[in-house]
């Protein structure tokens, strides 16, 4: 895999869905966020896998248990508010060792223009810990297949719950700003 | 045919809930927290019977899930309708991935029966039926007769999905018949029965 490529052009949805490959996925749900956009599209195009759309985060985490119960593995991808849309749902993988590995993009902590994805935003990783589920930072592409293959191996390995928390920074910040608004 | 008495009006959930698993061959089936889960243990436990004891909202996901992993097999989650509207979010899930070996049976009594009988909102205008409907399953409907039963039986078993049958029976409370309660134990079990002995490795 290409190591020495500058971050601005790492292609690190790429590493994540070839990661997900290696690692046998076959379901891949998800709320969309524009940071998970490039590799939602490679996960559609994908025939090897299924993608489910879904209407709310938790969701994700009960088909994966489906998913498990029926042999396959399934990946939940989402943005840092819908975390705190999964803490009860949680409960499912807690109690029943399921594993679970979800791809969450960060929002409201690097350079964030929209303040209501502060607040979930800064909590996210500590709901996360507080319920059980083992977190990996991501800051640097070109750590992309590392850590989420470190992710995939506890999880599968362990019966885990793991998250990878993708760094706004790495992700690039979202603004509607105008050069306008920014004097 | 179904060999079982066929269920009297009004509805009783357990009688309903028997019938709807009788000689249910390779059925696999979720059952949501809650009276669902007892009706369901009452109807004899099962090692292909994944019973939730909590993650409201969450029944129908988890077939959608399975039913995709097992696309050969029918995949049958039984749930009340307070489950259900926390959940209702994954009817449109289903309805837009279309599983059609996916079933899901309501047994809508109208009330949140385990926190002391509260009117649930089925009984105040809202259409299950319908939600799941304009979701785009291939089937959803309102069940109030003991004839129809044998019918939805059928159904779950051959007729393409996704199937949504609210069933409405009586406001009752029978006697706990409780599944056993370890997840991690009941998954194990569910696994083992579907994928062999070899889904423990």
């Amino acid at each position: 895999m290409p190591r020495k490529k500058p971050a601005a052009t790492y292609d690190w949805p790429l590493e994540i869905h070839r990661t997900l490959r290696a690692n046998a996925v076959r379901q891949v749900s998800y709320v969309p966020d524009a940071g998970h956009k490039r590799l939602i599209e490679l996960c559609h195009r994908d025939r090897r896998m299924t993608v489910v759309a879904l209407t709310t985060e938790e969701e994700g985490i009960a088909v994966a248990a489906g998913a498990w119960l029926g042999g396959e593995r399934s990946a939940l991808l989402m943005q840092s508010s819908g975390v705190g849309n999964c803490v009860n749902m949680l409960t499912l993988a807690t109690h029943c060792a399921f594993p679970l590995v979800m791809l969450v993009t960060m929002r409201g902590e690097w350079g964030e223009f929209n303040p209501w994805q502060v607040p979930m935003g800064q909590a996210t990783q500590d709901t996360l810990e507080r319920s059980g589920v083992r977190t990996f930072r991501l800051e640097r592409p070109e750590e992309t297949g590392a850590t989420v293959d470190a992710a995939a191996r506890l999880t599968w390995n362990t019966n885990a719950m793991t998250a990878v928390l993708i760094a706004q920074r790495m992700i690039g910040t979202k603004t509607f700003e105008t050069v306008e608004e920014r004097r | 045919m179904s060999t079982a008495k066929k269920p009297a009006e009004p509805l009783r959930r357990r009688e309903v809930v028997s019938a709807l698993l009788e000689r249910r061959g390779k059925l696999l089936v979720v059952a949501g927290l809650g009276s669902p889960t007892w009706d369901c243990a009452a109807a004899g436990d099962h090692p292909l019977t994944f019973s939730l004891w909590g993650a409201m909202g969450g029944s129908c996901a988890v077939g959608l899930g399975l039913a995709l992993a097992q696309p050969s097999r029918r995949v049958l989650v039984v749930t009340g309708d307070g489950e259900m509207l926390m959940g209702m979010g994954s009817l449109a899930t289903i309805g837009a991935r279309r599983p059609g070996n996916l079933a899901i049976v309501v047994i809508d009594n109208e009330r949140y029966g385990e926190t002391g009988m509260q009117a649930s909102h089925t009984g105040q205008g809202v259409d299950l039926a319908a939600v799941a409907s304009a979701c785009g399953f291939a089937e959803a409907r309102v069940v109030r007769k003991g004839a129809e039963i044998a019918g939805v039986r059928a159904a779950i078993h051959a007729k393409r999905g996704p199937l949504f049958y609210q069933v409405k029976v009586k406001v009752e409370s029978p006697a706990l018949v409780m599944p056993p309660r370890d997840g991690a134990w009941l998954k194990h079990r569910f696994r083992n029965a579907l994928l062999g002995e070899g889904a423990m490795a």
